[in-house]
């Protein structure tokens, strides 16, 4: 039994639609490497999910897998791989045991969104379990369709609040042959953004266009580049020619390099994982609001997505946040607000909540 | 329904010139694309504010009286059809790009822009706007928005959902809302996605940011001639098998190819039963290898024709051919109706014979032009209004058409949406309880139902449905049905 609630167990989509309608709360939860988002809350019965796990549909040839919401990210990547395929948009905590329905709940994307897009690009229908137990479908199960409201879109991010993911399809992609990365120190913050600024209008499909940083705090920027071992070669030096210089990675390198991106390992273990939705040239204010904090930061996707490891009190970065007008989600961390910042459309949300779900079965979304 | 006290307040709040109410003024909103279906409004406000906009959504919501908001009214679903004595009103005025960044990749714009005007003005930085409906020339982002309309990319680049970012909109009852952010990345309920492709039915998008794609280095288009449609279909699954991720594969069959040639001269070969159109685009030397590749790929599937497109002139050719197909059908016969049904890419072959078999059993002809790529077919099913019965049999055929695609696992519509058109499927798609949400869903945001009310859900009064022969613009030849 956890602290603050007991934990039912579930493994069909009954008996969820069960679990909603006999307690009095709940929050789904899936492998729990979100801690922020699926810690037990007061007097809130954890649905764990982990039981309603498998893949239920793949035909490599659609593009398109359906799996049930408890299975792991792992499982899945293990048998789209055996067949050339994977999840394009790339998402966290997969060797660490991320589950799908906890991935589109959180609304987690990585660095190798860079290339296809984001998991709202890739999510293409849902069943779930709404707060009156009701199974609801949305979407389907192919590539394009306009039919009806596309509420597994609403599912992106709502982190259980609106309703129990207990089916999901997804489309996927051909996996490129092999990658290579080209690491440039930038120098300064602002070579650094000038950069990918420069590359986001370039030629060069990148996989993966992040910004890290040394253990003296110096930017460099890699670039991962994707396709036909046959080619890439010259396409790195191309890409090298481009930009004038740039060291690139040995193969296993680059392999490890991305393996730690998605799991996070270059935080350090008891600070709280915040992601940072923003755009190219919000990147050098947020810099210049976390100077000093001790925040461990990294921007991935061309500067779309900052990954910050916060060491110190949450309500100081959200005061950080609603200066630059950014929003933030606590991933990992203590907190019962997870999401921070200055947010947008609370009113319609408000009001989707109270369609969905209007005994408050699950959380507030606020 | 009354309408006479709302159009003396909108007379005293929106400039006269903007307020048509003339029966003469009124005529060239009465229907869209999908011309079977006509609705007289009581007026069209031409909106050139936003402020406008919103002005008006408020005083219907006061007043009980539906609106629609209208673009181009290419909807082929009936999308933009009137509600009778309602209120339409016309965005094409409100057609500024607000801005484009070209260091963030995105364009800020107004709903009545076109969109391929959007692809216009990011050109000079190198950047496009990828959805690329058929009627890009003439359809509006506001349209595109509100049915997440699609295009011949949509396997490798989505749909317009996957495209737009953040939307300020007024919802049905006044209220203007800022939904989603700038950035590619978002916390929270995707809400902006959930808005895109709501026909309509949750209010009027006032401003839109898009986001904007590098102009690929490289395109190498082939073009490739079949005996037969399935052949032409087996060519598609092995170009995937190899593990090729193309942004374009279509398929024309013989009919389509005739009237395309007929029409625009697109160099065709006009005896093949079935044609393919594969595109590859990216970076020059991938794309160059993949090419390679891709040709080995189609040798094999036994075309007794392939050309590879020798410049960018050329690709345009094949293009246009391609682009042209629908309105070029028309010429063939005085009515048709295009359908929209998907399948699941590993059935489009069974789907097509089932097409074939509908086609002679209702002995009327039908011309395939689909996205084989992501499974949508567009069947276009010819008939003659004037022939007792005939639109009839279209429809009860169409009908048939679509209960397949769903029996295949697919969908009722993959771009155009379900509008008018479709609503009598969403039963044999979705669950009563699924519809049961989606009219919640609805009621919560409009709670009057003011928003193009009689459009997607099933049990909505049916309009009159006649017979009237092509749209103006498509005899012209400016908009097509796909």
């Amino acid at each position: 039994m956890a602290a603050g609630g007991e934990v039912i167990a579930v493994d069909s989509t009954a008996a969820v639609q069960d679990a909603v309608l006999t307690t009095r709360r709940l929050l789904a939860r899936g492998g729990g490497t979100k801690s922020a988002l699926s810690a037990p809350l007061p007097e809130t019965t954890v649905l764990d999910l982990r039981g309603l796990s498998g893949m239920l549909e793949y035909e490599p040839g659609e593009f398109v897998f359906t799996a049930l919401a408890g299975t792991p990210l792992q499982t899945l990547a293990t048998a789209l791989a055996a067949h050339g395929q994977y999840l394009p948009f790339d998402p966290p905590w997969v060797e660490q045991g991320a589950t799908l329905g906890g991935t589109i709940a959180a609304g987690l994307s990585g660095s190798g969104r860079q290339r296809y897009g984001g998991l709202r690009d890739f999510l293409i229908g849902a069943r779930y379990v709404d707060g009156q137990g009701r199974l609801i479908r949305s979407g389907g199960k192919v590539v394009k369709n306009a039919a009806g409201f596309d509420q597994h879109k609403l599912l992106i991010g709502s982190l259980g609040r609106l309703g129990v993911l207990v089916e999901v399809s997804f489309k996927v992609f051909p996996q490129p042959q092999s990658y290579s990365t080209l690491r440039i120190d930038a120098g300064t913050m602002g070579a650094a953004v000038d950069l990918l600024g420069r590359l986001a209008l370039g030629k060069f499909d990148t996989e993966a266009l992040d910004i890290v940083f040394d253990e003296d705090d110096a930017p460099a920027v890699l670039v991962r580049l994707g396709g036909w071992s046959t080619v890439l070669p010259q396409r790195i030096a191309s890409l090298r020619a481009w930009l004038g210089r740039g060291t690139p990675l040995a193969a296993d390198e680059d392999l490890a390099l991305w393996r730690q991106a998605r799991a996070l390992a270059w935080l350090p273990a008891g600070t709280a994982v915040v992601k940072i939705p923003l755009t190219l040239t919000e990147v050098a204010p947020l810099e210049d609001a976390l100077a000093g904090t001790g925040a461990h930061r990294r921007y991935a996707a061309g500067g779309n997505l900052a990954w910050i490891g916060w060491p110190g009190d949450l309500a100081d970065l959200e005061a950080r946040l609603h200066m630059l007008g950014l929003a933030g989600l606590v991933l990992v961390g203590q907190t019962t607000k997870p999401l921070i910042g200055v947010r947008t459309g609370e009113n319609l949300a408000a009001r989707i909540k109270r369609t969905l779900d209007p005994n408050n079965k699950f959380p507030e979304l606020a | 329904m009354t309408s006479a006290a709302l159009l003396t307040e909108l007379r005293q709040k929106i400039p006269a010139a903007h307020l048509l109410d003339q029966a003469a003024q009124l005529a060239p909103y009465e229907s869209d694309a999908l011309t079977a279906y006509r609705a007289r409004p009581a007026a069209v406000v031409l909106a050139e504010t936003q402020a406008e906009v919103v002005t008006i959504v408020r005083l219907c919501h006061q007043h009980d009286v539906p609106f629609v908001a209208r673009g181009s009214g290419t909807s082929l679903s009936g999308g933009s059809l009137p509600v009778e004595d309602g209120i339409v009103i016309a965005l094409n005025r409100l057609n500024r790009i607000v801005s484009l960044d070209p260091q963030r990749r995105i364009a800020v714009v107004e709903p009545g822009v076109i969109n391929l005007d959007v692809s216009k003005a990011a050109t000079p930085f190198g950047l496009y706007y990828a959805p690329d409906p058929s009627s890009q020339l003439i359809c509006t982002i506001g349209g595109n928005l509100a049915f997440n309309s699609g295009g011949a990319h949509c396997l490798k680049y989505g749909m317009t959902a996957n495209h737009v970012l953040a939307i300020k909109a007024v919802l049905p009852d006044g209220e203007v809302v800022h939904l989603g952010g700038e950035s590619l990345e978002l916390v929270g309920p995707d809400l902006a996605g959930f808005f895109v492709g709501s026909e309509g039915l949750f209010g009027v998008a006032l401003e839109i940011t898009l986001r904007l794609l590098p102009r690929p280095e490289m395109y190498r288009t082939v073009l490739a001639a079949y005996r037969s449609l399935e052949a032409a279909g087996n060519a598609v699954s092995q170009v995937v098998a190899a593990g090729l991720l193309p942004g374009a594969l279509e398929i024309m069959d013989n009919l389509a190819i005739q009237a395309a040639e007929a029409a625009v001269h697109a160099g065709y070969p006009r005896d093949a039963e079935a044609l393919l159109i594969v595109e590859l685009e990216g970076e020059r030397v991938q794309v160059e290898a993949e090419f390679a590749h891709l040709l080995q790929v189609i040798e094999a599937s036994a075309p007794y024709e392939v050309r590879v497109a020798k410049d960018d002139a050329d690709r345009a050719r094949i293009w246009k051919g391609r682009k042209s197909a629908f309105s070029a059908v028309g010429r063939l016969s005085p009515d048709y109706i295009v359908q929209d049904g998907v399948v699941p890419r590993s059935h489009l072959g069974e789907a097509l014979v089932t097409i074939q078999q509908l086609s002679a059993k209702y002995g009327l002809r039908v011309a395939n032009v689909f996205h084989a790529g992501d499974g949508n077919l567009h069947p276009l099913i010819l008939y003659n209004g004037r022939t007792a019965g005939d639109l009839e049999r279209a429809e009860e055929l169409a009908g048939e058409i679509l209960a397949m695609c769903i029996g295949l696992g697919g969908s009722i519509t993959g771009e155009h949406g379900v509008g008018v058109e479709k609503r009598r499927f969403m039963p044999a798609m979705f669950t009563p309880t699924d519809l049961q949400v989606m009219a919640e869903l609805r009621q919560a945001i409009d709670p009057r139902e003011v928003a193009n009310r009689g459009k997607m859900f099933p049990l909505a009064d049916a309009p009159v449905l006649t017979s009237h022969g092509a749209h103006p613009l498509e005899l012209a030849g400016v908009i097509s049905r796909e």
